[in-house]
């Protein structure tokens, strides 16, 4: 509790302790005249409302006719008129703690928010003249040294120049596998250096290193409110105006019209003034938001608005880019198929003659051939877009596509395979084939399943690659709908009509790509959702939900996150929508008292505000 | 020019809703947004007249809830 919070404790006890004494002296001597009755109240009532009072006049100065503090004063001093002395007093009182209350609850929350947040440290650690200084972050340029300690923060991306140790990339991508880091490796702010000191150059300045960018980030994200949240803001607009006129209209018309007692009338309408303020819905709907953000972030995924939130959770339809999402984006060696010789010595031809080659194809030979001695190979010759003819071992071997081997005529049509074939030939006979593939990721299938199966997501792949191979990846990975051999512009085209599509069945649509190429994809779909951004900032930019690692199954993860965070938040207003309406009926029918309308309302809201907590954390 | 604030003693989100309210129809503001959650202001306002915008968004808090002040520097 801060200084403040502590003299506002100290003010309610000393009100509480005059009302408490006012009751038990009225009650004991039975003849005290009513003007000293009121004075005896007037004592608790002023050390109570005495502030609130001031705020409303300062409200009405400023115009302000239907601020809380306002119609709070009203009605308690509308129960003295109509002789209800103590619970005028007991309105201040409940104001009051009530205020406190959410006041202390809002601040946990706030603070169990922003300590989700605290991934950038406050000092840095700068190397000058063969000394170490402790500056501000803000303070250390690019070019400069600063060293990291076991169990420190880094506080700025640079280079590694001296020292190795294990990085704890968790702030950034919610693993807490540790990443191993030696010279020359990059290193981003906000990850924890575990176990050896290190010196890294320092290669942004504190305001564009990621730690900064992600903070900028999720704190930016409250700008783009979600439906429920414009929802809850213009019901409020209306609501506190209209419960006014109501309570005007309940203490004129049954008196004037159908001659009903007047003092009686004018409490039922005093006890609409006392919950005429929205807050329990305008405080906690905002809150839930961003503790399902917070909830996010902490998992590596990073959601750039409310908005974005709330529309994950009603995505029905999430659309992948196959390479680079789904697959590696790496090409290997999937398959050797050997026509009449050992399947290692075509591979030792293959290599001898890629060996030269830059091609991607020809590295992922490299690769599979390993540290193995290469064979010779001599007159080596590479065909532009066919392949490479070579002597090795003293045959001459044509290694490339089928339009080299329909060249030196050793074969018509190729095999029907999902994947690029490299063909060999020795001294014009066929040997065989290489295929070779692009691998996909580990737990790409285990995604598909928990999208399509537990979260009812129909799933789409969109692919450049030819028509075989997209079909065999989405059957590997079980994929509902392939769209395959299409140019970036095709992708947009295609998205369009999957989004129109779910705008008429009152979906959402998704997605996800590396945000390398396909940012104009990313902007278009209701979500894009950009993976492996770690240190890549034109991802960060097209994308409206950041995964920062390339782990697919926090797809998944993000939709359960906001299905919990929208549940959350409608209990919320149905909880405090239902609790005011059936108070106004029961104040309509003089059935509520007005302290306990107020008691009603307080608790509402401070129960919004503990649930609007329970978005922080999700079950796994 | 686009600028981000922070504010002290913003204790009630009906409040922050008004401000943000009010703010956006000054004159010369083009869009505003008051967080009640992270206690802060963003501010989009023509250039030529941001200050004088600002000290304007500071009287419209301070009219709403006299204890709300936003940090200006």
């Amino acid at each position: 509790m801060t200084h403040s919070d502590k003299k506002e404790l100290f003010s309610i006890i000393v009100g509480a302790i005059a009302l408490a004494a006012a009751v038990i002296i009225t009650k004991l001597i039975s003849d005290i005249p009513t003007w000293l009755q009121i004075l005896i109240f007037l004592v608790s009532y002023m050390l109570l409302g005495w502030n609130v009072i001031y705020d409303a006049i300062h409200g009405l100065i400023g115009g302000e006719f239907l601020d809380e503090n306002f119609l709070m004063s009203i009605a308690s001093i509308g129960a003295i008129c109509v002789g209800e002395y103590t619970e005028a007093v007991l309105v201040m009182l409940l104001y009051r703690i009530g205020e406190f209350l959410q006041g202390l609850a809002v601040g946990r929350s706030r603070n169990s928010i922003a300590s989700l947040m605290d991934i950038r440290p406050d000092s840095a650690n700068l190397e000058r003249d063969g000394e170490i200084l402790s500056v501000m972050p803000e303070d250390v340029h690019i070019g400069d040294i600063i060293l990291v300690r076991p169990g420190d923060r880094i506080p700025l991306d640079g280079t590694i120049i001296d020292g190795n140790s294990g990085l704890n990339t968790a702030a950034l991508t919610g693993e807490s596998l540790p990443r191993d880091v030696t010279v020359g490796d990059n290193v981003l702010s906000g990850c924890i250096n575990l176990n050896g000191t290190i010196r890294v150059r320092v290669d942004k300045e504190s305001d564009d290193s990621t730690a900064s960018r992600v903070l900028e980030l999720i704190e930016g994200a409250a700008s783009n409110k979600s439906h429920s949240e414009n929802f809850i803001t213009r019901f409020a607009k209306w609501y506190t105006p209209s419960v006014v006129i109501l309570a005007l209209l309940l203490a004129v018309i049954p008196p004037l019209f159908f001659s009903q007692n007047w003092s009686s009338w004018l409490y039922r309408a005093l006890t609409f003034l006392v919950i005429s303020c929205p807050c329990a819905l305008v405080i906690s709907v905002p809150l839930t938001f961003f503790s399902g953000i917070g909830c996010a972030s902490k998992r590596g995924i990073l959601v750039k608005g409310s908005n974005y939130l709330e529309a994950l959770g009603r995505c029905g339809t999430v659309v992948f880019d196959k390479t680079g999402t789904l697959t590696k984006g790496s090409f290997a060696i999937k398959r050797i198929e050997p026509f009449g010789i050992a399947e290692d010595d075509l591979l030792r031809y293959a290599a001898a003659c890629e060996q030269f080659s830059t091609h991607p194809l020809a590295q992922s030979i490299m690769a599979a051939y390993g540290d193995r001695d290469i064979p010779e190979s001599i007159e080596n010759v590479e065909l532009a877009g066919k392949g490479v003819r070579s002597i090795v071992d003293g045959h001459e071997i044509c290694c490339g596509n089928i339009s080299m081997m329909h060249d030196i005529d050793v074969m018509e049509d190729e095999p029907d395979e999902a994947g690029t074939i490299i063909h060999v030939a020795c001294d014009g006979k066929y040997i065989g084939y290489i295929l070779i593939a692009d691998e996909v990721k580990s737990n790409a299938s285990t995604t598909i399943g928990i999208l399509e199966r537990k979260q009812n997501v129909h799933t789409v792949m969109l692919t450049g690659d030819r028509k075989r191979i997209g079909e065999d990846t989405a059957h590997e990975l079980g994929i509902s709908e392939v769209h395959a051999e299409l140019l970036p512009q095709d992708k947009v085209a295609c998205l369009e009509g999957l989004l129109e599509d779910g705008a008429s069945r009152n979906i959402k649509v998704a997605f996800v790509g590396d945000g390398i190429n396909d940012a104009p994809v990313l902007a278009r779909a209701d979500v894009g959702i950009a993976m492996g951004c770690l240190g890549s900032d034109a991802a960060i930019e097209a994308a409206d939900v950041v995964i920062m690692d390339d782990n697919l199954e926090k797809i998944p993860k993000a939709i359960a996150i906001s299905k919990n965070t929208v549940k959350i938040a409608w209990q919320n207003i149905i909880f405090a929508l239902a609790v005011k309406f059936i108070v106004l009926i029961l104040g309509i029918f003089g059935i509520a008292e007005m302290w306990i309308a107020l008691f009603a309302d307080v608790g509402v809201c401070l129960l919004a505000v503990l649930n609007s907590m329970r978005a922080l954390s999700i079950e796994k | 020019m686009k600028k981000t604030f922070k504010m002290v003693n913003l204790d009630c989100a009906n409040c922050a809703a008004k401000m943000e309210d009010r703010i956006r129809k000054l004159e010369g503001v083009n869009s505003a947004n008051v967080s009640f959650v992270t206690q802060k202001l963003v501010l989009d306002a023509e250039d030529g007249m941001f200050d004088s915008i600002l000290e304007k968004c500071r009287q419209v808090c301070r009219k709403i809830d006299r204890k709300t002040d936003i940090i200006i520097g």
